[in-house]
């Protein structure tokens, strides 16, 4: 029945009597097991860079009791290695006493198919679709300097054995395409990129010619930035475009609602639940059952089915994220939020897919509002300081607004706002809430898990923008 | 505990001997071993405890100037005879590029020196607890501080590095880290800081009572934080993030950088980069270093570089493939630098704050907001206020920003410098940079 013990020393049922054994005083814990394929194939000045195929398997064997965590790795999927590992556990456990939670929800939704998208796009195909996109691109003139294009393709399976021979298993498939363009003019040089992804098969994302809209846009956006101008710099009124720019959301609110920071009271968002912490018309959810999306589980790394999490409705705090761990330690339930990079990574809350949803305003409306500020279409990453509140993002397609008028686009700048705050000072919120592409990797605590983010168009009165013109 | 160089060496053999047979022309391969245990600990409990034993291999087949390459954490003979099967499937397919090639024979390492990288000593879970007790206590002394965390990792490793042409090059190295987080509280406003250690032996790391008492000191200081106006200022980077400086450097001239034509340092080879009493060095030799090898990662042989001399850029950091594009031998830098470092500077800490009448003075900066292609640069920070040569007050909420090339013509040094991490630089002054805030 399982597929992870196949060629080794030691069967299922063996598996799960020393699962059952070491987690007999604990109050929680599982074997995972985890066998993950993935791909890379990069074309890059006019080349095929590299193409790597990355097959790596292994468990993680977790015991928590109170608030430890035991944690033993390796890709020895054997007898002898889990008997070491059990040891281990036991071991830091030894004076602890705990008492089993059987209890976890079933489901029988299912948010993706079990495709292999690595197999199911010949390796050929991949290539010419890669040379394809460069000379797409490179045909558009000699103002293109550089063209990269990538195919990053994954396929996760996944086994948790918990005490008592319950076996929860998951099949995800993962893909990326990402296109990024360089263009010189004028002695200028400035980067566009573009990208599409989620838990179908490349062609879904591809087909019909749809490739040539991603190499158009990650065009368009260096085009924009080669007429850019040095940024302004202090507080201003600030338009985000819908979309992807919600990676504000992600990063001023949505790790400040993760379990962990709030149980340990290091989040800055710690003691106002119940209370108001964004304007009337906000309400953010944290989603892990859209279909398909990056960001999606049919149910999390601890087997937990996902849901669709009320964060903030209607501008008052609502629920955290959490995993098991902390549901127990703060005397609530799992919302599916516990997830890992892999096997080697314990369980931390995290989110799936973090959306604010619409409102009632237009955008035009917002940028007419406007007497002096920016308008932000487009973001590279951003970051958080959890305890002080304080998070950043960086814009990769902005304009001025003066007079209620967009203006020229504005170099690269870094916002930074703080997260209690910032919701407050969402003035207005759009009619036109937008998901993002597909294309996001957030990373806590050393582990890169993907992630999706949406919003509507929305106005913030003051944030300060980190430009260079005073 | 960690395996043997021999046990290394068969699976690279095996994996080399059997791409060949299967029509590969040349091969590269790698097999790492590591063990890493880690204790963390929580408001003086423990938190976590964490095991971890991993193999990897990293094999890159070649069939004349057409390549690809798999990894695998699963070393068992019948797991790599199939992937080796797949590796050489995708190559035959993958399009040739005259650059493809390993290195140059005569380039590679021919001995291994002992550079004193591996301390065999086990430090066990009971000793870590004890040590990350005292972090704690002494981090937890100070009544406005909420929170602390800290953990210990030890962490030892085995490679060996090998390729048809006959190279077999590895050894083993072993690393112990501690840090401590500390949470100070004021009102409802909280602040965050860390002290972190790092070391190749157990012997040398700092004491678990210098981490605490650091860690809670910064936190301490940092409370109640003023957001300051916009204006022109000169920014001095505290030596915890002054080595950023270098690190992106090192990406603006790392051969594939110079070669793609997306640095903003292209074309500055023997160009005046840097104020001329600026020199910048990487040295791979360094005895117990962090960042010390014998060879890099493709087993091509190491040796200290000027990277910068007197303020003018000597050279990039070259590996075989983008050397080959530039018509430049491997210096030994594929997988990037080593011990990186900017020399000494001549003023003191004190003499630098007192240079002028106003600074302020950075000590953590948050995002990524260096543009390589262009050189703009815009980031969150926080720091202090320093007037007349003392900090008077914590400044947070704020951005810097400005343009490398700029930037880097107007660095001051102090000279200070520590051998902490593997890229280390002294206290440094950036003359007037733009900062936002109100």
């Amino acid at each position: 029945m399982s597929n992870f013990f196949k060629e080794t020393d030691i069967d299922t049922s063996q598996a799960e009597a020393i699962v059952t054994e070491t987690l007999k005083n604990c109050d929680d814990g599982e074997l995972y097991l985890e066998n993950h394929k993935s791909e890379s194939i990069v074309l890059d000045d006019n080349k095929i860079k590299s193409s790597t195929y990355n097959s790596d398997q292994g468990y993680g064997f977790r015991a928590v009791t109170g608030e430890v965590v035991a944690y033993s790795h390796s890709n020895d999927i054997s007898k002898e290695s889990l008997r070491k590992s059990s040891e281990n556990l036991k071991d830091t456990l030894k004076s602890k006493k705990g008492t089993y939670n059987h209890e976890i929800p079933k489901t029988n939704s299912k948010y993706y198919e079990n495709i292999n998208p690595i197999e199911s796009k010949t390796f050929n195909s991949k290539i010419d679709l890669l040379n394809s996109v460069n000379n797409y691109l490179r045909s558009k003139g000699s103002i293109v300097n550089q063209v990269t294009a990538n195919f990053l393709g994954e396929h996760k399976s996944i086994e948790i054995i918990r005490s008592d021979n319950q076996v929860l298993k998951d099949d995800r498939p993962l893909v990326r395409f990402n296109v990024s363009v360089v263009l010189e003019k004028d002695g200028k040089k400035e980067t566009g990129v573009y990208g599409v992804g989620g838990r179908q098969s490349y062609d879904d994302y591809l087909k019909d010619g749809s490739w040539k809209d991603v190499c158009d846009e990650a065009f368009r956006i260096a085009n924009v930035n080669l007429e850019s101008k040095p940024a302004p710099a202090g507080e201003m009124k600030v338009v985000l475009g819908p979309g992807w720019p919600a990676i504000l959301i992600h990063e001023a609110i949505g790790h400040g609602l993760e379990g962990d920071f709030n149980r340990k009271k290091t989040s800055a968002f710690h003691n106002l639940m119940g209370q108001q912490v964004a304007s009337e018309g906000v309400t953010i959810v944290d989603d892990g059952t859209l279909h398909q999306r990056r960001g999606s589980l049919t149910i999390d790394d601890e087997g937990t089915p996902t849901e669709n999490t009320v964060l903030i409705e209607n501008g008052i705090l609502k629920n955290y994220m959490q995993d098991r761990l902390n549901a127990r330690l703060m005397g609530t339930k799992s919302t599916g939020s516990g997830r890992r990079e892999s096997y080697k990574h314990v369980v931390l809350p995290r989110m799936r897919n973090t959306m604010m949803l619409s409102g009632k305003y237009s955008q035009d409306e917002m940028i007419s509002s406007v007497d002096k500020g920016i308008f932000a279409v487009s973001f590279g990453g951003g970051q958080v300081d959890i305890t002080s509140g304080k998070f950043v993002f960086n814009c990769t397609e902005a304009y001025e607004i003066n007079n209620g008028k967009i203006g020229s686009p504005i170099k690269g700048a870094t916002l930074i706002g703080d997260g209690p705050s910032i919701l407050k000072e969402v003035s207005l919120v759009g009619n036109d809430m937008k998901l993002d592409p597909g294309i996001g990797t957030c990373g806590k605590a050393g582990q890169g898990v993907p992630v999706g983010v949406a919003q509507p168009s929305i106005l913030i009165n003051k944030m300060t923008v980190g430009g260079t013109k005073l | 505990m960690i395996r043997d160089q021999e046990f290394l060496r068969d699976i690279a053999s095996y994996c080399i001997e059997n791409s060949k047979k299967l029509g590969a022309t040349d091969v590269g391969v790698k097999v790492i071993h590591s063990v890493s245990e880690n204790v963390s600990f929580r408001n003086k409990k423990l938190d976590e405890s964490n095991r971890a034993d991993s193999f990897a291999v990293n094999l890159t087949t070649y069939i004349e100037k057409k390549k690809s390459s798999i990894n695998s954490s699963d070393l068992s003979k019948s797991n790599l005879e199939k992937l080796i099967e797949r590796c050489i499937d995708a190559t035959k397919i993958t399009p040739s590029d005259e650059n493809n090639s390993l290195p140059d024979k005569d380039l590679m390492s021919k001995e291994i020196r002992d550079l004193n990288l591996y301390d065999e000593t086990h430090y066990p879970n009971d000793k870590k607890i004890e040590f990350l007790k005292k972090v704690e206590e002494t981090a937890a002394k100070d009544k406005k501080i909420v929170n602390t965390e800290a953990g210990f990792t030890e962490n030892k490793n085995n490679f060996i590095l090998a390729n048809s042409n006959g190279f077999f090059g590895g050894y083993k190295t072993s690393n112990f880290s501690s840090s401590c987080v500390a949470v100070s509280k004021i009102n409802a406003a909280m602040e965050r800081d860390y002290e972190f250690g790092s070391t190749r032996f157990l012997q040398d790391m700092m004491k678990p009572e210098e981490i605490g008492k650091i860690a809670a000191n910064k936190a301490i200081k940092k409370l109640g934080p003023k957001k300051i106006k916009s204006e022109k200022i000169g920014v001095i980077f505290d030596k915890r993030i002054s080595k950023g400086i270098l690190s992106t450097l090192a990406s603006a001239i790392s051969a594939s950088a110079i070669a793609r034509g997306t640095s903003f340092l292209k074309d500055q080879i023997n160009s005046e980069v840097f104020p001329n009493s600026i020199n910048i060095i990487d040295d791979p030799k360094i005895e117990k270093g962090l960042g010390s090898q014998n060879f890099d990662s493709e087993g091509v042989e190491t040796n200290s570089l000027k990277l910068v001399e007197n303020g003018i850029l000597k050279n990039y950091l070259i590996d075989t493939y983008y050397g080959k594009k530039l018509n430049l031998k491997s210096n030994g830098r594929s997988g990037g630098t080593t011990n990186l470092y900017f020399e000494n500077g001549t003023l003191s800490f004190k003499d630098l704050l007192n240079s002028e009448k106003k600074f302020l003075y950075i000590t953590e900066t948050i995002g990524h907001g260096g543009n390589i292609i262009t050189g703009d640069y815009s980031v969150g920070a926080s720091g202090f206020m320093v007037e007349d040569g003392e900090l008077t007050y914590p400044v947070s909420e704020i951005t810097i920003a400005g343009n490398f090339k700029e930037m880097f013509k107007n660095i001051t040094l102090a000279n200070d410098l520590e051998m902490k991490y593997s890229t280390n630089a002294p206290t440094l002054l950036i003359n007037q940079m733009t900062v936002a805030g109100k």
